[in-house]
């Protein structure tokens, strides 16, 4: 019963998980997916190029990747502060403030823009601060990013927070014995074992920014050519019952996002091999 | 496959078949309870509408429930479906099973037309191209309307700011654009390439493409953005209601388009469900005094004249024209104007 | 060889004492950014959520939660999450052993392809199950001809929500499982116990509270999908309306105030998975 098994390392159940996992994969992700790539009715190569190659779109991919990798890079470093204080210290509130964390995931990203919107726009708390200074909060680039990043935030913390967790005070406290600094015992001894979950953490607020719709529609002002994030001009295309022009912009926007999440995967397992 | 992988695989098919057996289960028995008694003493219907209908169909279903059983002793229950237009449109044909759609435009209805779903000569079902009520694209200004914006012209002045949704991702929007186009085009003795221009222009004031026109509506009354706001006559009027009558002055433009949001049953849906006569009755019925009284208090312009008389007050006599008229129906219009490639996406093009 | 060390904590929760080490300034001023941080990001436009939902008075408030299409939105999307999130927690566990206890080629692509649900863009994620099921879809007119329905039903809303919270709880685990190793399961395996055991009796302790965040975030989410479920929804009022729906369609109506008292809702019972959560966490710390 076990040959299989003990091949691989001895531990039992490999063929169990394996096979559920890539059983259950297939059916609620790839064969849906699937019906993207193969019932794109009227998709051609042509126009699959001619969406694809569109200056509007070009310019709507060059929005999603940017303002969601700003977003997944901010949040990676505020994550970490958040996770940091919550696993390590304790003071009043610390249960509600762990409570909060959540609930970006918990509001229906719809209203998530109507308030972040109202925020930052120019007669909004923050936005009419910003006003004076000549800086556009809402309905600009800054907007998109600061929506991908109340949406993404909880991933972060989140990824971080049980390996922090796990991870022994003991260490640094020997580093620490041993004299090295505050500083440097994080850099040498916590930062690496933490890189793996905040490259993580990054992969999924990014991921989620690059297809993120309801929140940023209210948000982005929705200018062509400059504040129109690639997920709209989906939309738009099937407001015209233009289902192979949709697919075209969604299955581009997938394989870029497919291979970056590969690229950042792998990055994460470089990192832990050499952390080791 | 090993023993064990064939083994997970099994576990895998058995969890998930019980789980959408029992989600199919708990469906198909609140289906049958409703077909059952469905012959004779009730009947259901679904209406898929668009967005801001809510109130005007909330009560004139009750209205119509209770006709409908006075006259045939059947008691009828509407269930409401609302939506983006398009959207409503596209889920129809996927497969949502509406007895009878109340849709923004025809263009959408059209498209659940091509499908098969819906009979070629739906808009000759009823009088007025099926559309019972109708509306027109006016101006909601500031209070006071400090900009002194009358008409058409006056939103490409220097400094005005024009608020509407995008017309590729809002149906309701593309009346303001063809509106907008219609007024110029007469200005200019039916020059295309001038009312091209004139809508380049009026484009260029617009600093906030909203994705609806909620979304819209928001941003002009909430974010406190731009001087005029795009909107249908009803929906103009719904945000000074619900959103401040002190704050917004509606303006009425010299000429403006009229807005046919039209209705249809849907053929194949109708008669699969047995639902036809009480179906056709119903979209007959908004024609009635009744239907129209309704529709008129929920700020749709009536097209009875009876009603009409008597909601004079609510809806100014504007210049009105028809988009079969200038554009030659949503079968030249769409692709002409609003297709990717098409004039709307010309604006934004760079050269 | 450092990634023994955790292991070893995992075992020892006299380790765990670190707010005894943190001094003075250093901490409070991390405290401090940290509310700061928290304050800016999301309590400020929650608070927006609570101000807009009372704008109109506590009368509204009320009327917008009791209303029967609010309550039959909160059965469903109740039932949608219970449904959802036990099944996506069982693959996400299994996934993890099947990745992270051996070796194998593709793991890279596996992984990969696990995280996409998160990159596909959520009307997509609609989309896809209505080009499957759909009238015009592979499965569409088999399931008209037997009159099922899964588009446009309860079906279709579990499958959609199914697929954007699919990540989730694997996403978790795979990270801190593959920080623990194999070694002590291996060494369960030498001292003669047996598949399912060791996974209860080792491994678990050692994920649980991974796997906690994962199935909260999972649920949260669960509840909280708009995009996805809003195109195989069909928005029947009453019906097939989940909360997220119902706030955007209140929202659409001009009912600004409703349209956030729901939404509010919402976030009070995200409020409460979380008490939850801190419940079982002290139960659990009771035990150890």
């Amino acid at each position: 019963m076990q040959t299989s098994a003990s091949k691989r390392g001895g531990l039992p159940g490999f063929g169990l998980t394996m096979g559920y996992s890539v059983l259950y994969l297939s059916l609620v992700v790839l064969i849906p997916l699937s019906a993207l790539l193969l019932n794109s009715t009227g998709l051609t190569w042509e126009k699959f190029w001619d969406v694809a190659t569109d200056p509007r779109v070009l310019a709507s991919y060059k929005v999603s990747f940017l303002t969601a990798a700003a977003a997944g890079l901010i949040d990676t470093v505020l994550g970490l502060l958040l996770a940091w204080v919550l696993v390590r210290y304790d003071f009043p509130g610390k249960g509600l403030f762990d409570a909060m964390i959540d609930l970006p995931f918990a509001l229906p990203t719809a209203v998530a823009g109507v308030s972040l919107t109202a925020i930052y726009s120019q007669n909004g708390w923050i936005g009419s601060l910003f006003e004076p200074l000549g800086i556009r909060l809402a309905f600009s680039p800054i907007g998109i990013t600061l929506a991908l990043m109340f949406i993404g935030i909880p991933f972060v913390v989140r990824t971080v927070q049980p390996v922090l967790q796990d991870l022994d005070a003991e260490v640094e406290e020997a580093a620490a014995t041993l004299g090295a600094s505050r500083f440097r015992t994080f850099r040498k001894v916590v930062l690496p074992e933490l890189l793996p979950p905040l490259l993580t953490g990054f992969a999924l607020a990014f991921s989620r920014g690059i297809g993120e719709y309801g929140s940023v529609v209210f948000i982005s002002g929705n200018m062509p050519m400059k504040t129109e994030i690639a997920p709209l001009l989906i939309m738009s295309k099937l407001e015209q019952f233009d289902y192979a022009g949709a697919t075209a912009v969604a299955l581009l926007l997938l394989l870029i996002s497919f291979i970056l999440m590969l690229l950042i995967n792998s990055l994460q397992r470089r990192v832990r091999k050499t952390a080791r | 496959m090993s023993k064990r992988m064939k083994k997970g695989v099994l576990i895998g098919l058995a969890l998930t078949m019980v789980a959408v057996l029992a989600a199919c289960g708990s469906e198909t028995e609140a289906k049958n309870g409703a077909k059952n008694d469905g012959g004779k003493k009730s009947v259901e219907l679904l209406n898929v509408s668009y967005d801001p209908t809510r109130e005007l169909y909330e009560n004139y279903n009750k209205a119509f429930a209770a006709y409908w059983e006075q006259e045939k002793g059947q008691k009828v229950t509407i269930k409401q479906s609302h939506g983006g237009s398009g959207k409503q449109g596209r889920a129809v044909i996927d497969g949502l099973e509406a007895d009878v759609v109340t849709l923004a435009l025809g263009y959408d209805i059209d498209a659940i037309k091509e499908s098969g779903l819906i009979a070629e000569d739906w808009q000759k079902k009823y009088e007025l191209n099926s559309s019972p009520y109708t509306s027109t694209i006016v101006f909601l200004v500031r209070k006071g309307n400090p900009k002194g914006i009358q008409d058409w012209n006056d939103l490409i002045k220097d400094g005005v700011e024009v608020i509407t949704p995008n017309p590729q991702t809002s149906g309701g929007a593309r009346w303001n654009y063809l509106a907008a186009w219609g007024y110029a085009l007469h200005q200019n003795n039916n020059d295309e390439a001038k009312a091209q221009e004139f809508v380049k222009e009026l484009f260029q004031h617009v600093p906030v493409l909203d994705s609806g026109a909620r979304g819209a509506t928001t941003t002009f009354v909430e974010r406190g953005l731009g001087d005029v706001l795009l909107a249908w006559e009803n929906e103009a009027w719904l945000s000074v209601k619900e959103l401040g009558p002190d704050k917004f002055d509606i303006v009425y433009p010299s000429e403006s388009i009229l807005a046919e949001p039209p209705v249809a049953v849907v053929d194949k849906n109708a008669d699969k469900h047995g639902t036809r006569e009480v179906a056709e009755a119903y979209l007959k019925y908004l024609y009635s005094e009744e239907g129209q009284t309704i529709a008129a208090e929920n700020y749709y312009r009536p097209t009875l004249d009876s009603v009409k008389t008597k909601f004079a007050d609510q809806f100014p006599e504007i210049k009105l024209f028809t988009i079969d008229e200038v554009f030659g129906g949503w079968d030249e219009a769409q692709p002409k104007h609003f297709n990717d490639g098409g004039i709307f996406s010309q604006i934004y093009t760079p050269n | 060889m450092a990634g023994s060390v955790p292991l070893a904590s995992a075992k020892t929760p006299t380790a765990r004492n670190r707010t005894t080490r943190s001094t003075g300034a250093a901490k409070w001023i991390l405290i401090g950014a940290a509310v700061l941080v928290l304050t800016w990001l999301i309590v400020l436009p929650l608070a927006v959520v609570i101000i807009e939902s009372l704008k109109k008075g506590l009368g509204v408030y009320v009327d917008a939660i009791r209303d029967p299409d609010a309550m039959s939105a909160l059965k469903l999307t109740l039932l949608v999450a219970v449904v959802t999130v036990p099944l996506n927690t069982i693959f996400g566990v299994a996934a993890a052993w099947a990745i992270t206890k051996f070796k194998f080629r593709g793991k890279q692509v596996l992984v990969t392809l696990i995280d996409l649900p998160f990159a596909v863009s959520p009307v997509i994620g609609g989309l896809i199950y209505v080009l499957v099921y759909g009238a015009h879809g592979w499965f569409g007119p088999w399931l008209q001809e037997h009159d099922l329905k899964v588009i446009f039903a309860l079906p279709g809303i579990i499958l959609a929500t199914m697929f954007v919270t699919f990540p989730f709880v694997a996403r978790e685990l795979i990270p801190l499982m593959e920080d623990q190793g194999q070694q002590e399961e291996e060494a369960a395996v030498t001292l003669g116990a047996r598949g399912f055991r060791i996974f209860w009796k080792v491994t678990l302790p050692n994920i649980k509270w991974g796997l906690l965040y994962g199935i909260i975030l999972c649920n949260a989410r669960a509840m909280g999908e708009f995009g996805a479920v809003s195109v195989v929804s069909g928005h029947i009022r009453g019906e097939t309306n989940t909360l997220p729906l119902h706030v955007e369609i209140l929202y659409n109506e001009y009912q600004f105030s409703a349209s956030f008292a729901v939404a509010s809702l919402l976030l009070l019972l995200a409020l409460v998975t979380l008490l939850l959560k801190s419940w079982f966490t002290r139960k659990s710390q009771h035990h150890s």
